[in-house]
Formats: C-alpha cells, structure tokens, sequence
C-alpha cells in the first residue's frame, strides 16, 4: 500500500514538472515576444513568480479558502454522531495518521468533498442533503472515497495542478490580451536583422498562448479522472463494500438540486462533479469526473473481492480496454479481501418529504439549534439567539424549561 | 593506501545498509504494535458499551435472559485473555452472543423506537466495525513485516537482531459464519 501511495506521488511529479516546464516555457515565448535580447528569461522569471505565489497561498491556506468557499462549518460528534463514527471507521480501515475534520455543508444537493495536502492535517465535508439521503452504507462509501483522495495525496496533487494549470490560463490570457493594447510597439523597435525572426516568435508565442491553457487542461482532466476511479478502488478496498459506493453515487446523480456554492475551480474536488454539463457528449473529454454511470457499472460488477486487482479487471471487463488504471504495485496485491455482506438498514429512495425535513434538521443542528421532543410527538426547533428560559409547546402548549 | 580506502569504504556501506534495515524492521514493527492497540481500544470500547446496552434491553427482553448471561459471560472471559489467540476465541464469542441479541432484537417494535437505544446501536455497529477495520488493518501490517523478516536480504538482519513473527489476528470461519447477518 506505501508503494502504491509512492507510484501515484511519482506520477504527480511527472505531472506537476510537465506543467511547470509548460509554464516556463510560455514565459520564455512570452518574453521574447516582447524582448527579442534576453527578454525570455525576464519572461520565466515573472512565469516563475506568478507561480510561487499562488503556490505558497494555496498550500498555506488552500484548504481553508475551499472550505469557506463552499460554506462548510465544522461540526462536533453531537452533531451528527453516525457521520463522525463513519469518518473514524474509515480513519482506521485507511490507516490515517489522524482523524480528519469533519464538516458539513448548508446545502441541500447531495455532494462531498475533501482537503488537506498532508494527511495529518485533513478534513472531509459533506452537505446536509448528502446526509439526509443515504443510509449507513452508502455513507460509508462516499466517506472512504474521500478519505482515499487523501490518503493517495489526490488533494494535494489537485490543488497544484488546479495552481499550476490557473497560472498558465491567466498568463496566456494576459498576453494575449496585451497584443490588443499595443503589443507590436516593440517589434517596431527591434533591429532591422532580427525583424523576421521576431515575427516567428511571435507567432509562436500567440499559437502557443492559445494552446498550452487547452492541452494543459485535457492533460489534468485525464489525470483526475483517472484519479476518481482509483479512489473508487480504494473506497471498496476500504469498506469491503462496492453496492454501498454505487448506490451513493446513483443517488447523488439522481438528485436534481444544484450546489450553489460550486465553482470551475472547486469543482475537480467534489465526489461527482457539482457543474451539471449540458452537452453530455462533448463533456466526457473535459470533464474532471468520468460518467458516474460508467463508475457505478464498474463497482456493480465486482464479485470476486475487493483488493485493488478485482476494481481492475471489473474495470477492463466494463471499458473493454486494458488501461490500468490502478499503479502496479497495487495490483501485485493478490490476496483475496472478501466483500462484506450487506446490512440491513432503512433505504430512502428519492427526495420525499422526510428527506427534505432531515435536511432542514441537519442545518439547523449545524447552526446550533437545539432541539426538544414534546411529549405530544411535535419537535421544537430553538434558535440559537433565543433568550427566554421557559418555552410553551405551540400544539399541546406544555411548558419545557430550556437550561442553556 | 588505496587499498585500505577501499576497505574502509565498502565497511561503511555495509554498515550503513545494515542500519537502514534495521531501522525499517523497527518501522515495521512499530506498526504492527500500533495496528494491534487500534483493535484493543475498540475491543475496549465494545466491553465498555456492553452494560449500558444490557441495561436498556433488560426492561423489554424479560425471556431472553440466556443471551444476556452469555453476553456478560463472553464480555468478561474476553477482557481476562491475553495472547493473540485466545483474544480472536473471546471476542469471536462476544460478537456470536451480541449477533443473536440483534435478531432477537427484531421482535420488541418499542425497543427499536427507543432512542437511547438507537444511539446505543449506532455506537455498537460502529465498534463492531471499527474492530473489523482494524483487525484488517492489523493484518496487512503483520503481513508486511513478517515478508521482510522472510525476504532476503532482510531475514539476515532480522535472524541477527531476533525480530520474530507476529500472530495473525485470525477468526474462525466457522465462528465467524455463526454470527447472524442481520442488523437491528
């Protein structure tokens, strides 16, 4: 398992210098554009620091801004105890070093994310409406996918990836809108000798300022695609467990409600991906999530067990193709992880009435309501700032003393 | 002189691969150690929760009282083991005796809405499977070390400094196919 943990922070390396030479090199043309003596370097340079500093943030405090981006608060195990239990099971079945924070998001679509560039140092967010829909099992499921971005350090690939590919985006965006502005006032001026040649590297400055956003992009879709499915293996690895994961994510594409706190940017990070595309089709090769449904068909077809060597061959047999998918060492594995038999809890199928009402509940716990069961079955719901000390039941008109 | 850098040389190399393997034979164990207290905290965890569930059952379940005896029995024969193997015997008891509780559990509709007990089963199936998870976890540690100690070049170091095997935390299957798969 450290090996398998090695080989995907390998290839985040691979991937990671692949963009960063992408980036220099769009400085170097960049700046020659402009500079023809010398100017290339200064060109790198600025590449070098835009970089650097938008690094530094996000490492920093990347997990922070993502989390009061999207609007979740932490939560204590009274909350929502099942949620904190599940996380700490999944902790253990991980072999986490610590237990990860726990979040909850005001949200009422079903959706879960999580963060953290050092495993010490994580959290998982789910939101209310995720809560609220699925059992124990499926919980489960969407859990340990998370916590696997974390342990595969998914997270921290993402977000200097998510960096780096900003970076290259808003540097070809700046050039290219500089040529608008005057950007031949130093062709003019160059050296009669050198004049063709500047024009050359002018045009390859402006092809390249088009391309590297877009190549870079298809390159980090394909890579966090391929990460999702490697965090489905090992969520199943984990749980023993695949019906649980796939039930979870039939649920989560079924809902119709929309994340609102979602953006471009946070996106990649979410279980299943928050921005609905609208042309199907087209999507599947720039989507940062594959097709849920193509997720959930895999996980359905896992009979045999639930090491690493089983998602695999469920892969190939589904895709029909023998892209691996899971780093070698995961499948030199061969031990046989049998899949753990089902538990039998209430399922809620759709959105229904209750679901809403859970949703509603779970909110407000997060935003320390509290809650008081009058004996005639009505359950009181208090704000927080509420001040008086005693309370009349609004149906039976009972009298309940409040002690906080 | 040359001669006796050399020599000096390959010393040093020798010394140092001698103690990055013991140091990751050390790695290892160390792990196995903290796999084994994860099963033991939750192990603990379970014994701790079991008389505050008997206690809330008690009221409903007049008839049942041979599970219960049993559960206390088990509880107190586990938490009195000590070795690897006779800790896996108890405790696969404990879950057989907790198992048949569950399905007996089945039949009293007023338990099942009881919220106390509800809390009470939500922290025990997240015990039993805590423990699960653990023991796992436990077992791929102990399979990683005792490779290495196996594997050469590290059985050489591992025969030199008596790094020995650990147990597996093993269930019986048969035990363990005795526990009822129902849930409450």
């Amino acid at each position: 398992m450290w090996e398998l943990i090695e080989a995907n922070r390998r290839k985040s390396l691979i991937l990671f210098f692949s963009l960063g030479l992408t980036l220099l090199l769009l400085g170097y043309f960049f700046g020659s554009a402009y500079y023809p003596d010398g100017g290339g370097f200064i060109g790198m340079f600025f590449a070098f620091v835009i970089w650097g500093i938008l690094s530094l943030i996000s490492y920093f405090s990347g997990s922070k801004i993502l989390l009061a981006v999207s609007g979740a608060k932490e939560v204590t195990k009274e909350v929502h105890p099942q949620l904190f239990n599940i996380v700490e099971e999944m902790k253990i079945s991980a072999s986490l070093p610590a237990m990860p924070k726990v979040y909850i998001i005001n949200e009422a679509a079903p959706n879960a994310f999580a963060t953290g560039v050092k495993p010490e140092n994580s959290a998982v967010a789910v939101t209310a409406g995720l809560l609220a829909r699925l059992n124990r099992d499926e919980l489960q499921g969407v859990v340990a996918h998370e916590v696997s971005h974390i342990v595969n350090r998914d997270v921290l690939f993402m977000t200097f990836a998510g960096i780096m590919l900003g970076s290259i985006v808003l540097i070809s965006e700046v050039f290219l809108r500089s040529l608008w502005f005057g950007g031949g006032r130093y062709t003019s001026k160059s050296s009669k000798s050198s004049g063709q040649g500047q024009m050359i590297i002018m045009i390859v400055a402006i092809v390249f300022a088009i391309l590297a956003p877009i190549l870079a992009q298809l390159l980090y879709f394909a890579i966090s695609r391929k990460r999702e499915y490697l965090a489905d293996a090992s969520a199943v690895r984990y749980t023993r467990y695949p019906e649980g994961l796939a039930s979870a994510l039939e649920k989560i594409a079924n809902s119709t409600e929309e994340l609102k706190t979602a953006n471009k940017v946070t996106a990649p990070m979410y279980i299943a991906n928050p921005l609905k595309p609208k042309g199907q089709k087209l999507s599947n090769l720039t989507s940062t999530h594959p097709p849920i449904s193509e997720r959930v068909r895999i996980l359905r077809s896992m009979s045999g067990g639930a090491n690493y060597i089983d998602y695999q061959n469920a892969f190939n047999k589904i895709k029909k193709s023998n892209l691996p998918i899971i780093p070698s060492s995961g499948l030199a594995d061969q031990t046989t992880i049998g899949l753990k038999e089902a538990s039998i809890t209430p399922v809620t199928l759709g959105l229904n009435k209750q679901t809403k009402r859970d949703t509603g509940d779970i909110m407000m716990k997060v935003n320390n309501y509290s809650f008081i069961d009058c004996s005639c079955g009505l359950k009181i719901k208090i704000p927080p700032d509420f001040q008086k000390t005693e309370l009349f039941c609004p149906r039976c008109g009972r009298k309940h003393n409040l002690n906080s | 002189m040359t001669g006796l850098i050399i020599v000096l040389v390959l010393i040093a190399v020798v010394v140092l691969f001698v103690i990055s393997m013991y140091n990751s034979l050390i790695q290892l164990r160390n792990r196995v150690k903290n796999a084994w207290s994860q099963i033991d905290v939750q192990l603990k965890r379970r014994h701790d929760l079991i008389p505050n569930l008997l206690e809330t059952v008690k009221g409903y379940m007049k008839h049942e009282r041979e599970i219960m005896e049993n559960i206390t029995k088990y509880r107190s024969q586990a938490m009195d083991a000590s070795t690897v193997g006779e800790k896996a015997q108890a405790e696969g008891l404990l879950s057989g005796a907790l198992g048949q509780l569950r399905v007996q559990v089945e039949n009293y509709p007023d338990l099942k809405a009881n919220q106390n007990f509800l809390a009470l089963q939500e922290e025990l199936t997240s015990t039993e499977n805590k423990i699960s998870f653990a023991r796992q976890s436990y077992n791929d540690q102990v399979l990683f070390y005792n490779n290495k100690i196996q594997m050469f070049p590290s059985n050489i170091i591992a025969g030199m400094f008596k790094f020995l095997q650990e147990e597996f935390f093993q269930v019986e299957d048969a035990k363990e196919r005795e526990v009822p798969k129902v849930s409450f």
